[in-house]
């Protein structure tokens, strides 16, 4: 099935319009060496139905949330997600409109994204937030970049804490441009505060994960207080939906605050659309990279939103900007504000308080089986039990009994062989927590 | 129409818009200390699930979407969303999937990701392809990034990146960010890269060309194997940026002009949805040589089952967590079932008549830099409007608006005064290009005639032209009222 509306008929008459007999004379202009002879090797067109069909079994032989009982994490979690997110995000005003060039019909775009910069800044304790970016890691690696070039030293540290595929990401993003990234150690679950202390220099800035990786709550005000000592910038990656109940990085002095906000009314997606958030203090805001909206007024005397800023992007400033992004993920960003707007002030508090109820609970539960938990620190909503199993087998017999356990902790750090980092949503319940008990249980 | 206030400004305390199944554990209050507990809760505004749903309905209505009307911004390939590509991506076993769950119990989606990479490696003549990169420029900073790694494996990284003058300010942009040097070069009076001004900047520095064809100006560039031959000579890599591919999709392929990576956007030529500014992808194709160095993982088979494959020797890492924006692969990869190989070509020469269509009949009103036959779009210029009455391009764009038309991009490529960048696609019908035809030569007449009609336009939207440099000079980045 194609989409193309005009038929042999429009197109004859636009043929002779254009002075030409057939498409191809509208190609005359590539050489003939490059022009593909055959057909593309690629299966035959489809039908509506049958593409219906397809996707429906490829989607089939999938584990997924409907029929599986998720305790799995490591940054993108099976949080719930009211109903009207989804009619709101599928609005075709929304959805099939562009980047908001032109705000004269733009407005519903533009005004969302002001509303989500501010409720960003409400859970950050920021006073700016641009946009949103393509994801958790890019915007680490975005702000480490912001910040090394604020302190034109620019000397990155990150703490070993950090999801690893975030830190990954900022290597890759630093390889080429001279920043010199230095790795603090962790002891017992969250940052070695020795080894930062060992670390640091005048003017480093560094990045750390609050709840970290493990889920482990780090010492964030001790944290502060050294790398502002030494003349540094403190960057933090947060997860949104803990800042219902852990205090504000602003408070504690957070320079950058960024992270995934996937949990903020985005589907899992096998790992993506989601979207990266970035939110500083007013005096870096010229600094920082991505697309902002700004308030104004219009020549009727109208409030309204255009994208502002403009001179840090590449569009203007070509090999001097502050990033080459472009875009943002806009209908992730408005799929937030939507869930931020139902949720509200009461809703993102008893989220908080759920994950870390539910998941103490599963915690002392497995603690009560035998399971100990890795590392002695307060967390949130995921943790790591230690095991003597081999956990990458135990997770694949527990999800025989539909149950997707969490993530095998020794795949990104080898030294903790037979660990098990487990996260608990608001979405389990107390009896689906005891089947998982039983379940691990049941393997010894 | 009226203005939608900010749904701060209709939040009420004690209303909410959500509802969670009471607790069945006991609180767990104190399992945190309280020094890193929050004071408040956030301010959040707070309104019953009706109020939140009004407030955004509200503001759709304000928005110009492609399924609202003609949307002809050069360069984005507003195509039409198939509606099934939709569907099908929201099925839950492609939404409701996690990154890390086993791969055993993720068939479905690694079968999808591995047969995708074939697809995009045939479409555009390349040996090897990854989805991960989650937009246009995100693909050119992991194509740049490969090229850089693989100088540096070969002992020389070299310092350069040869970019013509009429490429997306996103080419400089992402070279910079790779730590080269940018070297512009002219094009030539054809519209395309100058071949002298060409070889006289080519050296052993050279790290390699970014090159967008067909052009920002909608020309192939005729040159094209000429081009890649004298990089490669001179020991660059040659590299595509794909955003224009609607223009040569079945007809021609980077792979075969000599190309070593291409970027393409999924969200321009294969039709998945813009979704107000993304989210998008922007998948990277390489050839053989350069497929170890590809980001982690890619997806491979093994005769039996599908896997991800981080053992890459070479690779550059990772440029995002996980595996890119799964989910718009999904709906690309329905559009690429939906038009076969025949429709896939058949896009592109629709694409290209209609652009062509446009042209024809608009270029005795304005003028028309490169009168050749385009590609997928084509660039006009209101210089005439400009001289004759003191009517701009902008102007132009905002009079467009009050027919229910998205303008064209305006003052790019920045190689063509008062530019007008415009872009039909290949799923508008004739009647939609004839009525677009006829409001752009009013719109000349109205120039001519009533020049402060056009002037100062917009007249119909909701809101009228917006003063950025307020926006600018006194940023307003957020809302701070009632607090």
């Amino acid at each position: 099935m194609d989409y193309i509306p005009n038929t042999d008929g429009d197109r004859e008459e636009m043929f002779s319009s254009v002075g030409v007999t057939s498409a191809d004379s509208l190609f005359s202009d590539i050489p003939d060496d490059v022009r593909l002879k055959g057909r593309l090797d690629l299966p035959e067109a489809m039908s509506e139905l049958e593409i219906k069909k397809h996707m429906a079994k490829l989607a089939g032989s999938n584990a997924e949330a409907e029929h599986y009982t998720y305790f799995i994490g490591g940054g993108v979690y099976d949080h719930y997600i009211p109903s009207a997110v989804a009619h709101i995000t599928g609005l075709p005003e929304f959805y099939t409109a562009y980047t908001p060039y032109q705000p004269e019909v733009s407005q519903g775009t533009l005004q969302s994204i002001f509303e989500y910069q501010t409720m960003i800044c409400s859970l950050t304790g920021m006073d700016v937030s641009n946009a949103s970016m393509y994801d958790g890691a890019s915007a680490m690696a975005e702000a480490g970049i912001m910040a090394a070039k604020i302190k034109s030293k620019g000397r990155l540290l990150v703490s070993r804490s950090v999801h690893p595929e975030y830190r990954r990401v900022l290597k890759t993003y630093t390889a080429g441009i001279g920043v010199e990234i230095t790795e603090v150690d962790i002891e017992g679950g969250t940052t070695d505060m020795d080894d930062l202390k060992l670390k640091i220099k005048d003017g480093d800035a560094l990045i750390v994960q609050n709840p970290d990786f493990f889920g482990c709550l780090e010492d964030m005000e001790a944290i502060s207080s050294i790398v502002h000592e030494a003349g540094g910038l403190f960057i933090v990656v947060a997860d949104p939906i803990s800042l219902g109940v852990l205090k504000a990085p602003g408070e504690y002095g957070a320079d950058i605050v960024c992270g995934e906000g996937q949990a903020l009314g985005s589907p899992m997606n096998f790992g993506g659309p989601h979207l990266g958030f970035l939110a500083t203090r007013e005096k870096y805001m010229r600094q920082m990279p991505g697309r902002i909206v700004g308030q104004t007024e219009d020549d009727r005397g109208n409030t309204g939103y255009v994208l502002t800023l403009q001179t840090r992007e590449q569009h203007i400033r070509r090999n001097k900007a502050t990033s080459n992004i472009c875009s943002n993920q806009a209908l992730c960003a408005l799929a937030a504000t939507v869930y931020l707007s139902l949720m509200g002030k009461k809703g993102i508090a008893e989220v908080g308080e759920q994950c870390l109820a539910k998941s103490h609970y599963l915690a002392k539960r497995l603690e009560k089986a035998g399971f100990g938990l890795a590392f002695d620190r307060p967390f949130f909503k995921e943790f790591v039990i230690r095991t003597d199993m081999d956990v990458s087998r135990a997770i694949e017999q527990l999800a025989e009994q539909k149950m997707i356990a969490g993530i095998d902790l020794s795949r990104f750090y080898p030294e903790f062989a037979g660990c098990m980092m487990i996260a608990v949503t608001e979405k389990r319940t107390k009896q689906e927590m005891d089947e998982l008990a039983a379940g691990l249980e049941g393997l010894r | 129409m009226k203005p939608v206030p900010l749904i701060f400004e209709i939040s009420k305390q004690g209303r909410t818009g959500y509802s969670l199944p009471a607790l069945d554990v006991p609180e767990a209050e104190d399992a945190i200390p309280e020094g890193m507990r929050r004071g408040d809760s956030p301010e959040l505004p707070e309104v019953a699930e009706v109020d939140a749903v009004s407030h955004f309905t509200n503001l759709s209505n304000l928005n110009h979407g492609l399924d609202s009307g003609f949307y002809p911004l050069g360069s984005c390939t507003m195509k039409y969303n198939p509606k099934v590509d939709e569907d099908v991506a929201g099925l839950p076993g492609f939404t409701e999937g996690h990154p890390y769950q086993p791969e055993s119990l993720s068939q479905g989606n690694l079968r999808l990701m591995y047969e995708m990479g074939k697809f995009l490696a045939e479409i555009s003549g390349m040996d090897a392809v990854t989805l991960q990169p989650a937009a246009g420029a995100h693909g050119e900073f992991t194509g740049m990034s490969i090229i850089r790694a693989y100088h540096e494996s070969r002992g020389n990284k070299k310092t350069k990146v040869i970019v013509p003058d009429s490429a997306h300010g996103t080419n400089p942009a992402t070279s910079a960010m790779c730590g080269y040097k940018v070297v512009e070069v002219k094009s030539d009076d054809r519209g395309g890269v100058d071949i002298e001004k060409l070889r006289e900047v080519l050296d052993d520095e050279v790290a390699a060309i970014m090159l967008t064809n067909p052009n920002t100006l909608g020309l192939f560039d005729e040159n094209i194997e000429k081009i890649t031959e004298m990089v490669h000579e001179a020991g660059g890599l040659c590299y595509y940026d794909g955003a224009n591919l609607n223009g040569t999709m079945g007809m021609a392929r980077p792979g075969d002009m000599g190309f070593d990576v291409v970027h393409i956007n999924l969200h321009k030529t294969f039709s998945t949805p813009h979704g107000g500014g993304g989210p998008g992808s922007g998948p990277v194709g390489v050839k053989k040589q350069l497929a170890g160095f590809l980001p982690v993982p890619v997806v491979d088979y093994d005769g039996e089952k599908y896997y991800f494959n981080y053992d890459l020797p070479d690779t550059i890492g990772k440029v995002r967590s996980f595996y890119g924006n799964f989910g718009i692969a999904v709906r690309a990869y329905a559009y690429i079932l939906s038009n076969g190989p025949d429709g896939l070509k058949k896009v592109c020469e629709n694409a290209v008549l209609n652009a062509n269509y446009l042209m024809e009949n608009l270029k005795d009103l304005y003028y028309l830099p490169y009168d050749r036959p385009c590609k997928h779009e084509f660039v006009i210029s209101g210089k005439l409007q400009n001289q004759q009455n003191g009517v701009k391009t902008m102007d132009i764009a905002k009079r467009l608006l009050d027919f229910g038309i998205h303008p064209p991009t305006v003052y790019f490529p920045l190689i063509v005064d008062e530019a007008l960048m415009i872009e039909p696609t290949e799923t508008e019908s004739k009647e939609t290009l004839d009525t677009f035809i006829a409001v752009m030569r009013q719109i000349a007449e109205e120039a001519g005639h009533d020049p402060e009609l056009v002037k100062s336009a917009p007249h119909n939207t909701p809101v009228g032209r917006m003063d950025e440099a307020k926006a600018a000079r006194h940023p307003v980045l957020k809302y701070e009222g009632q607090r």
